[in-house]
């Protein structure tokens, strides 16, 4: 019996883990053509800015490998063949498999203005780009940031933390719009300001203008032209699809996978980034690109590979996450639309976020401390929790357990209510009754 | 751990370190690695977050560098009561 697993991120390494929770013996195989094989990615953020060293990305350590005993194939996977169950691997012997695991997870869609392809224009996808772009940033230098959501705000502040003059270009209005409300925007964007990162509002570069092979600035729809040494962007993610659609396997969005992470054929499993789950609460399949869901999809397709029926049971999707500083959690439905600065989804984000079913909204806290409820009929369906996290964790099961808060809902929707001690009381109350 | 600590995260100092213990709550954990990375003795903090369990380490000193250093609020420090079961 050989157990293959493409892709080397978190879904790939907890399929191992659970994989060998039930079978001791057979062989397991990961192939990946990221040479660095198992890191933290998220990590990538806090290397930017000079929290942590690279090195430190690393969670697992050499006897956590050989206590789960699997073999690392550093190579590109070319092809599946399905009828003879064989993966085609570039530059090395093909290698067989019994059941296989797609866990190619996703990656930047490309910046495609003229001049992209410059010296000096940088993604954030993996320890290669985050160690480039530190070669390349340079105190004192310029730096323009274009795109929405986390990625984009890691890199400025990643950049900003290395000394660079930051120029931080959005194409809409305000800043991740369709999954902060306005308040919250304008506050992430108040604290990169007071800092000294410049921001574009309504802002597109037509062009990344060079000299001599590097970038030498950039030039806007409006005809502005910022001059910088760096660009770096983040507009978006797709899942990594072309393996998948090589071998004819069922995808939409994602490559398309039943509650028990299985793909239209029964030996091959999908998860994470690349897998499109099926959700048999709303009979929806949703792309999450976040972490959590990652490792407990690729646990449950472990299992289920290794011959257990256990289905994926998807929870409110949820994220923590520091905007300009400030530690902010979303839970469930929070936002709605589109946002000009993304194509489909970012990183560390839900298109659950944005299902927004009816809803009023709660709110309280000014700026820094700041939580926001989306109250549905008997339910809380959403939360964005900035600043102080006291209530992220209560909130978190509320939302997620479906806790009944009818009888606070006159108190959370009341003018000027003091929406966090209503919360408090109620959670004190509800773990005092059960 | 009990839940109802969760509004009364951080315990005062001294409780702490002569009691206390680091706790991490997994799902906010994306094991980027700053907590092992800033403890001062080597302790594998992140691998605990992993498995869900306390920093049950003879050799933590509390010194609180890893919850103050989680970008993402993963740790907390919980009073440990050494007599709770001996109680129920």
């Amino acid at each position: 019996m050989r157990y293959a697993i493409i892709g080397t991120g978190v879904a790939g390494i907890s399929a191992v883990e659970s994989i060998r929770s039930v079978d001791r013996t057979a062989e397991v195989v990961m192939v990946g053509d990221d040479p660095h094989g198992y890191y933290s990615r998220p990590g990538l953020a806090y290397v930017l800015t000079g929290e942590m060293q690279d090195k430190s990305l690393f969670p697992k350590k050499r006897d956590d490998y050989a206590r789960l005993k699997f073999n690392f194939l550093g190579a590109r996977v070319t092809g599946i063949d399905r009828e003879r169950k064989t993966l085609l691997l570039d530059g090395k012997a093909p290698l067989t498999y019994d059941k296989l695991l797609i866990a190619t997870g996703a990656s930047a869609i490309p910046l495609t203005v003229p001049g992209a392809n410059l010296q000096g224009v940088f993604k954030l996808d993996d320890l290669e780009d985050a160690r480039n772009i530190l070669k390349y940033a340079k105190r004192g230098r310029t730096a323009v940031v274009i795109g929405g959501g986390i990625t984009a705000l890691e890199l400025t502040e990643g950049l900003f933390a290395r000394g660079m003059n930051v120029h931080y270009l959005l194409r809409g209005s305000r800043y991740w719009s369709n999954v902060l409300d306005e308040h919250e925007s304008r506050t992430v964007e108040g604290r990169l300001q007071a800092e000294g990162v410049e921001l574009h509002f309504r802002s597109e570069v037509q062009e990344v203008l060079g000299r001599a092979g590097k970038v030498a600035g950039v030039r806007l729809l409006n005809g502005k032209i910022i001059k910088c040494d760096l660009v770096a962007y983040a507009i978006g993610i797709k899942p990594r699809l072309s393996l998948a659609q090589s071998a004819n396997l069922a995808m939409d969005r994602g490559i398309l996978v039943n509650e028990f992470m299985q793909t239209n054929d029964p030996q091959i499993y999908a998860a994470g980034d690349v897998a499109q789950a099926y959700d048999p609460l709303t009979g929806r399949s949703v792309l999450d690109s976040l972490w959590n869901p990652a490792r407990e999809q690729g646990r449950i397709a472990g299992l289920n590979m290794a011959g257990q029926t256990q289905p994926y049971i998807k929870s409110a999707p949820f994220n923590v996450t520091r905007l300009a500083g400030l530690t902010t959690t979303i839970i469930g439905a929070v936002g709605h639309g589109r946002d000009e600065d993304i194509v489909g989804i970012a990183r560390g984000d839900s298109e659950t976020w944005r299902q927004l079913p009816d809803a009023i909204v709660a709110q309280s806290g000014f700026d820094v401390n700041r939580v926001r409820l989306l109250v549905g009929e008997d339910h809380l369906i959403g939360a964005v929790v900035m600043g102080d996290q006291k209530l992220s964790m209560p909130l978190q099961k509320i939302i997620e357990k479906k806790i009944n808060i009818a009888s606070i809902k006159p108190k959370l929707l009341a003018k000027e209510a003091r929406v966090a001690d209503v919360i408090v009381d109620f959670w004190t109350n509800h773990l005092t009754a059960a | 751990m009990s839940i109802l600590n969760v509004f009364k995260t951080n315990a005062s100092r001294q409780e702490t370190a002569s009691s206390g213990q680091v706790v991490p709550d997994p799902s906010r954990c994306v094991q980027c690695g700053i907590c092992s990375y800033n403890c001062p003795i080597n302790i594998d903090v992140r691998a605990h977050a992993w498995r869900g369990e306390p920093v049950k380490h003879s050799e933590c000193l509390t010194c609180g560098e890893c919850v103050a250093r989680c970008p993402r609020g993963v740790l907390r420090f919980e009073k440990t009561d050494l007599f709770a079961r001996s109680k129920s």
